[in-house]
């Protein structure tokens, strides 16, 4: 792990700081989109006939905001903080840390007017106007350029893991980002895909599985590996695993895309392959979770009293759930049933509730102590508020999804007695209500823990400022 | 300091650890290889809808019952061997042709209210989904959607073969207030369609852009310059609403497909 240094290093954290803040407050606003939505399906009124406000105009900027705004400044913070601790050293450009940071929200900002305005490209998750995809680009090499090279000026002999699985995730985004968005503009809010059918669809899940595998996951993972052994005190279990797990991961999870085009015209070898691949990966993905579930042995009294560590601990167990069903889910004849229904979505929120935004918290609320020098958040037990909402708010929500996703699957492929579809596709979608409603209610409990979480960020925030401005002379001296 | 030479794994393994640069090229390999594999074949394989130089769509071969070759251009309209030479000739069953201009203003409409968020267009083999909405999707049927729509999630029905399913009035009242229409249905109301002009300027541009991919491009002889030079007039006075039906009118009625034939390898 971290060399043991003679002299304490000066570091770079104010921009830190500035990412960890702006993480705390897009959790907030994305989470609040995402049960706007969610309620709009469960009552249509919502909509409130405002093109601008309409299902589909704002579930992109949901998806925008959890995973690029609230994970990419966690990605950010946790990537410049982790890669200085670990190699005894600043950043190798502070000016170009500032510039990412600037770059990245103003990037946010412009989804936040382009998405409303139905300014999309209609790739998921990729439906930004073309000329703000050529700014993230740019934004996201700076961020990636500046690691990089933090990690060449290190002052320790080896890379510490979680800069292994940073690197990936900023190359893998790098392929992912330019190729997919490959497009010939018409004007300046309207642009198509230089693909067509079927190669656009295997592009698009090529992107879409991996931003999920090296953002959300790879990127997340490096955090894990920092934050877990930190926060318990211990070393990571077992180093070997840890070998297994990146390179497992890096070769592999980029083959699963496919999966998501089971039976589609995509021809059958390739989402075949894409199963397979899924399936092999059940073994690196628990390797991993069990690396950091184990790095607490002998310390798991700790999970009694240090909150911080539950956040942790209960990411690495729905990390474990979701990297299982996803195989499951992978397979062909689960997923004649579960693809196009509202298992998806569920499967998509135990690992962006449960997994992303849980280890996020905790590495959050580990930096926030550590940036602004402070022994303990101004008030321990709304971290423990904070962590049974997100943990009751995010099982109601997929408990909800499973119910109407197999309902959804089983009543679409029903047949009665006379050989006829026996549920007209509306009946189907009036059975979902409730299970909306309970989402709606799920989500909303997660996103009240993310308001509790931004106060007491805030409060701790304030209160280490005004101690320093109180001690501010002779404290240490 | 004797402690920072112990190899922990192989030796291979530490030397990568040691170097950002190993790590860096190493990693970018690695990454790689999955992607290549799995979507460099699609653009030379046959059944991936890839128009190739010979016409052949890359050797594609659909077989009749008795064994013989259909020809592709019963599958892809091809004005030159079809009875209907022009876009405004075309019928359906003629093949799958590009859009015409009142339609692309219509698929612009859907991209941008984001409609392919809860409205798949690609039909499965299977007997409920060919009950329920028609024959199978096959990769031919999408090769000109630039910017694929098979969408991922049905929280409403498959529009793959919607075309011709419902009259255009139904479609304009239950687009307008879909509650009116199914009263179960949870999509918003679209009403507001029927105030919005189409963008003549874009629709043009975006079908010239058409005629410049360079992975299936719409072929000039059917977007001809005559063509081009018509949309505008086609376009005029026409709503957003108009567009988005005739967009929807004209889907998934392009081939007509045969009894019994496997059109997927």
């Amino acid at each position: 792990m971290e060399a043991t240094q003679a002299t304490p290093v000066k570091y770079d954290m104010e921009v830190v700081r500035w990412f960890t803040i702006a993480a705390a407050i897009y959790a907030v606003v994305g989470t609040l989109i995402g049960v706007y939505i969610a309620s709009e399906l469960a009552f249509p009124f919502l909509n409130f006939d405002l093109a601008e406000i309409s299902f589909g105009r704002l579930r992109p900027l949901h998806t925008n905001a959890v995973i690029f705004a609230f994970g990419g400044c966690v990605l950010m913070a946790t990537g410049f903080y982790i890669v200085q601790r670990t190699g005894s050293t600043r950043l190798w450009s502070n000016g170009m840390a500032w510039f990412t940071f600037w770059g990245w929200n103003l990037i946010i900002v412009l989804a936040v007017v382009s998405l409303p305005m139905g300014w999309s490209q209609g790739k998921e998750y990729a439906e930004l106007p073309w000329w703000v995809d050529i700014m993230i680009a740019v934004v996201w090499l700076s961020f990636g350029l500046n690691h990089i090279m933090t990690v060449a000026i290190r002052k320790t002999s080896h890379i510490y893991v979680s800069n292994w699985f940073t690197m990936g995730m900023i190359v893998m985004i790098t392929y992912l980002h330019v190729v997919n968005s490959m497009a010939i503009p018409v004007d300046m809010v309207t642009s198509y895909s230089m693909f067509s059918g079927v190669q656009d669809a295997m592009v698009q899940w090529w992107w879409g599985h991996n931003a999920v595998g090296f953002y959300l996951t790879g990127g997340f993972l490096g955090i894990m590996y920092y934050f877990v052994p930190k926060q318990a005190g211990r070393p990571v279990f077992s180093y070997r695993l840890s070998v297994l797990h990146f390179w497992a991961l890096t070769f592999g999870y980029v083959w699963l895309g496919a999966h998501h085009l089971q039976y589609t015209a995509l021809p059958d070898w390739t989402g075949s392959l894409g199963a397979a691949v899924s399936l092999a990966m059940i073994i690196p993905s628990w390797g991993g979770a069990m690396n950091g579930m184990m790095t607490l042995s002998g310390a798991w009294d700790k999970l009694r009293t240090d909150y911080i560590l539950r956040f942790l601990v209960v990411s690495l167990a729905f990390y474990a759930m979701s990297t299982f069903e996803g195989p499951v889910m992978s397979i062909k004849t689960v997923n004649a049933l579960s693809h196009y229904t509202d298992w998806t979505v569920g499967h998509v929120h135990s690992g962006a509730l449960g997994w992303m935004a849980m280890v996020a918290y905790g590495a959050m609320y580990h930096m926030i102590k550590k940036l602004w020098g402070v022994d303990k958040m101004y008030s321990e037990s709304l971290v423990n508020v904070h962590f049974w909402l997100a943990t009751i708010g995010t099982v109601i929500y997929i408990v909800a999804m499973w119910v109407s996703g197999i309902m959804q699957g089983l009543m679409w492929r029903d047949y009665d007695e006379y050989g006829t579809l026996t549920y007209t596709f509306v009946e189907s979608v009036s059975a979902m209500h409730p299970y909306y409603v309970m989402r709606a209610i799920g989500g909303a409990i997660f996103h009240l823990g993310t308001w509790i979480a931004l106060y007491n960020i805030v409060m701790t925030v304030r209160t280490a400022s005004a101690m320093r401005g109180v001690n501010a002379v002779p404290a240490k001296a | 300091m004797s402690d920072h030479d112990k190899i922990y794994s192989t030796k291979f393994q530490d030397k990568i650890e040691r170097s950002t640069v190993l790590m860096f090229v190493v990693t970018a390999v690695a990454v790689a290889v999955g992607g290549i594999v799995e979507i460099v074949p699609l653009f030379y394989l046959p059944n991936t809808g890839m128009t190739s130089a010979d016409g052949t769509f890359n050797n594609t071969q659909h077989k009749d019952n008795g064994g013989a070759t259909i020809s592709m251009d019963k599958i892809v309209w091809n004005p030159a061997t079809s009875a209907h030479k022009t876009l405004n000739d075309w019928q359906p069953g003629d093949g799958v042709r590009p859009y015409k201009a009142l339609e692309t203003a219509g698929r612009a409409v859907f991209i941008r209210e984001g409609c392919f968020l809860c409205h798949s267009q690609m039909i499965r083999p299977f007997r409920d989904e060919k009950d329920r909405y028609g024959h199978y999707s096959i990769a031919e049927e999408s090769m000109y959607d630039h910017t694929y729509q098979w969408g991922s999630k049905r929280t409403g029905p498959d529009l793959a073969r919607v075309g011709g399913k419902y009259s255009d009035e139904w479609h304009r009242r239950h687009l307008k207030y879909p509650r009116e229409v199914v009263p179960e249905s949870v999509m918003p109301n679209y009403f507001w369609l029927d105030n919005m002009p189409v963008n003549v300027e874009r629709t043009v541009d975006t079908m010239k852009v058409m005629t410049m991919m360079p992975f299936n491009p719409v072929p000039k002889t059917i977007y001809t310059d005559a063509y081009l030079a018509g949309a505008p007039a086609e376009l005029a006075g026409k709503t957003d609403m108009d567009a988005l039906i005739a967009y929807l009118q004209g889907l998934g009625n392009h081939v007509k497909f045969e009894e019994g034939v496997n059109y997927r390898d």
